[in-house]
């Protein structure tokens, strides 16, 4: 990156907590209980610790925005620069996961501008720092350029600026490459790794994937589940002393892979189930008739007993043709067709398939889990497909209670779907579809964001699913995933092909 | 976003502040709302229509923006004349309905009106955009940032329901509860579209909120929005236009001021 403008550097930002805690409004146990901790000026910082331990809680208190009474408890202190973080706005900047979610305006150059609008910056001064930081961050395009016209590493960038603008002597990135691609990690991670090394703010980084940040950071410190702080130290030695904990605690921790259940008999593939011929899968924008092609000329079938990953960089189509095989949407034009096995009578366009029909035929898992949950209840929940079926009452209830045992939902039964985690809700996503048996399985991004335990977890079930004669199909990013349960590849882009 | 908001094209109106521009809509309605009568509409109408050469819409753009008031002003004249209330020669009578040269003349009136009204309107804000609005109302007006802003980041998000209202209609399909009535479907699913707003306007408060929206520091604008000659000719012309009209009115003797009980 050539250093189109001066370096702004600024003094890193202290942050002290002294027994600290948070218990949400409404929760019985605190969500962080007793940390005491000190993270100097221009250290930076890898935060770990099991699913629940209260990592997003400590990022959001360091930002100040975990809000007034209201929203909770606090015990103890925590200080950025020897003040309360809210009273200190400006001086930490907080990068949350969906990048969806942060941005504010239209413009791009507007949306940077944004935070030191807030800060009460003069005019000249907020559009230097909009060039600086979307320089910084190496988002070249016109300030002008929508904001909502970009790919989720762009997006990821833009809010990265955002917080550039800013100044922060505090940088908190909360999971902020849990949703991009490979090549958008890398990106992201050089990114900060940069624009740290430039002005030499503090870093605070949570994620699961230890590997993408190691060589970034200079400390580790694991949250403690129970309160406190499990360990705190250099890299090397909290993951020689803590890794086989942080493992089991769904950590990605290099050279400790998850656990996936071996795979003994594995079945010969059988019937064929659904053909495509030179199918083109698109969708049609809102007030347009024109469906915007996003893959052609595609050719696949799907085998009883058989696993597909479908790969290829962000926009290449992958999540439209997973739909498009779903029977959720309309090709474009080409073939796609049921055979007998799977059409049971019915005509072979799927797309023309009543949606009950739908449910022992082609099953869907969709990225966003939120979007498929409709009961209160995640018992309820498992039951809408076997009640659409009009399975018997005690049929549908030991089905439930088989699934829900099968991925460790059992304690949850009366939570509310919403309420769960993301792990959680990730494998409820998946009991749902099981839950009517369909012949056919299309998971969009199953292991996005995925803890370690998860990720096993969820390899195993699909290897189990094929391997009992069931046609999966996952579009994913996640090349361990593609190595562990593939048995072809469809890769899409400018050469589609499908790797065996 | 584009979806909503089409691509605005440079032209003498779009370059004027939308504050002036929301001026003159409220300022030309007002006028127009005062009468019923056919002369003040049909002025307007003409004169308005003038204004429309330096709005820089294509045709194709004005025709798409303004079709639901070529639609609505006939049906709402239409209805006057129908049922409207009678006077003068009866025309034509069949059950309720009967037309009359009063309830007729009430009909025109009323769909003149109507795109009297709509028309500027639309077209004013056709070439408005939501940003530069927002800093209007904030830095001309005064308005509370808090509101401005959050009304204008809530706009974003349309295009991102749009989506999720794709999303879920999909997910109800695949999870087997797609074949029910149209209505109970739409019902069920906008109820989840409001619960999945509700979360994503939350994530999206905490967003702004950790850029620094909301606190005590006074807040600056990095955009200027000024209010010059251009919005003064605007003003200016806003109220010539409304004038005309009402002038003609009285002139030819049809102005009926809607307060008057006669």
């Amino acid at each position: 990156m050539t250093a189109l403008f001066p370096v702004h550097s600024v003094p890193g930002a202290h942050v002290r907590a002294r027994d600290w805690g948070w218990r949400h409004a409404g929760r019985g146990a605190p969500a962080v209980s007793g940390l005491d901790l000190d993270i100097e000026p221009g250290e930076r910082v890898l935060l770990l610790g099991a699913s629940g331990a209260g990592k997003s809680t400590l990022l959001q208190a360091m930002a100040g925005v975990l809000g007034g009474e209201e929203e909770g408890d606090e015990f103890g202190s925590i200080q950025l620069d020897g003040r309360r973080p809210a009273d200190a706005r400006g001086r930490a900047g907080l990068v949350l996961q969906d990048p969806d979610s942060q941005i504010v305006l239209a413009r791009i150059g507007d949306d940077v501008a944004f935070s030191a609008e807030n800060l009460g910056i003069g005019r000249d001064e907020i559009w230097r720092r909009v060039r600086w930081a979307l320089d910084a961050v190496g988002l070249d395009l016109p300030l002008n350029h929508s904001s909502s016209n970009l790919s989720g590493g762009q997006k990821q960038r833009l809010a990265l600026a955002g917080v550039l603008a800013m100044q922060p002597g505090l940088l908190l990135l909360d999971e902020p490459t849990a949703n991009l691609d490979p090549g958008g990690v890398r990106e992201i991670r050089d990114v900060v790794d940069r624009v740290i090394t430039d002005t030499g703010a503090t870093l605070v980084v949570v994620e699961h994937r230890v590997a993408v940040w190691r060589d970034v950071v200079d400390r580790v410190i694991v949250l403690n589940p129970a309160g406190g702080v499990l360990a705190d130290g250099h890299p090397d030695s909290v993951l020689e002393r803590e890794g086989a904990r942080l493992a089991a605690a769904g950590v990605w921790v290099p050279g400790i892979p998850p656990q996936v259940a071996a795979r003994p008999d594995r079945a010969s593939p059988g019937l064929d189930l659904l053909q495509a011929a030179g199918l083109s899968v698109g969708r049609t924008p809102f007030a347009s008739k024109i469906p915007a092609v996003a893959a052609s000329d595609l050719d696949l079938t799907l085998t009883e007993g058989t696993g597909t990953a479908v790969t290829g960089a962000n926009g290449t189509g992958k999540s439209t043709l997973a739909l498009t095989l779903a029977g959720l949407l309309a090709p474009v034009s080409g073939a796609l067709n049921a055979t007998d096995a799977l059409a049971r009578g019915l005509p072979p366009s799927p797309i023309r398939w009543r949606s009950r029909a739908l449910l022992t035929r082609l099953g869907t898992v969709f990225q966003e889990p939120e979007h498929q949950f409709l009961a209160p209840t995640v018992r309820r929940e498992l039951a809408i497909g076997p009640t659409a079926l009009k399975l018997a009452k005690s049929e549908t209830s030991s089905l439930v209670d088989d699934l829900l045992e099968r991925l460790r939902l059992a304690h949850l039964a009366d939570a509310n779907p919403f309420t769960l985690s993301g792990g959680e809700k990730r494998r409820l996503s998946v009991a749902t579809v099981l839950a009517t048996r369909p012949q056919v399985l299309l998971l969009d991004e199953p292991t996005f964001g995925q803890d370690a335990v998860t990720w096993g977890e969820l390899v195993s079930l699909l290897g189990e699913l094929v391997d009992g004669g069931s046609s999966v199909v996952t579009v994913t990013h996640d090349l361990s995933l593609v190595e562990a349960f593939a048995d072809r590849e469809l890769v899409l882009g400018a050469t589609t092909g499908v790797r065996a | 976003m584009s979806a909503l908001l089409p691509e605005i094209r440079d032209s003498a109106i779009a370059r004027v502040n939308p504050v002036a521009k929301l001026a003159v809509a409220v300022f030309l309605s007002v006028s127009l709302l005062l009468s019923i009568d056919v002369v003040s509409a049909s002025v307007a109408l003409v004169l308005v229509s003038i204004l429309l050469f330096w709005s820089g819409l294509g045709a194709r753009q004005f025709w798409m923006r303004t079709a639901p008031l070529w639609l609505a002003a006939p049906f709402a004249g239409l209805t006057t004349v129908l049922y409207g209330e009678d006077s003068g020669a009866l025309l034509l009578a069949w059950g309720l309905i009967s037309v009359t040269e009063g309830s007729l003349s009430l009909g025109l009136a009323i769909t003149l009106r109507v795109l009297a009204i709509g028309l500027p309107s639309i077209v004013l804000f056709a070439t408005t955009d939501p940003t530069d609005l927002a800093d209007g109302l904030a830095q001309v007006l005064r308005l509370p940032a808090r509101f401005v802003l959050g009304g204008l980041a809530g706009m974003r998000m349309i295009g991102l329901f749009l989506d999720d209202w794709r999303a879920l209609g999909q997910a109800r399909r695949a999870r087997g509860v797609g074949d029910a009535h149209v209505l109970v479907r739409l019902g069920t699913q906008a109820f989840a579209l409001l619960v999945l707003a509700i979360r994503r306007g939350s994530k999206l408060a905490t967003a702004m909120e950790a850029k620094g929206f909301g606190s005590d520091t006074p807040r600056t604008w990095a955009r200027p929005s000024r209010f010059g000659f251009a919005e003064a000719v605007l003003l200016a012309i806003g109220v010539v236009i409304a004038g005309s009209s009402v002038a003609a009115a009285v002139f030819a003797g049809t102005w009926s001021f809607i307060l008057d009980q006669s």
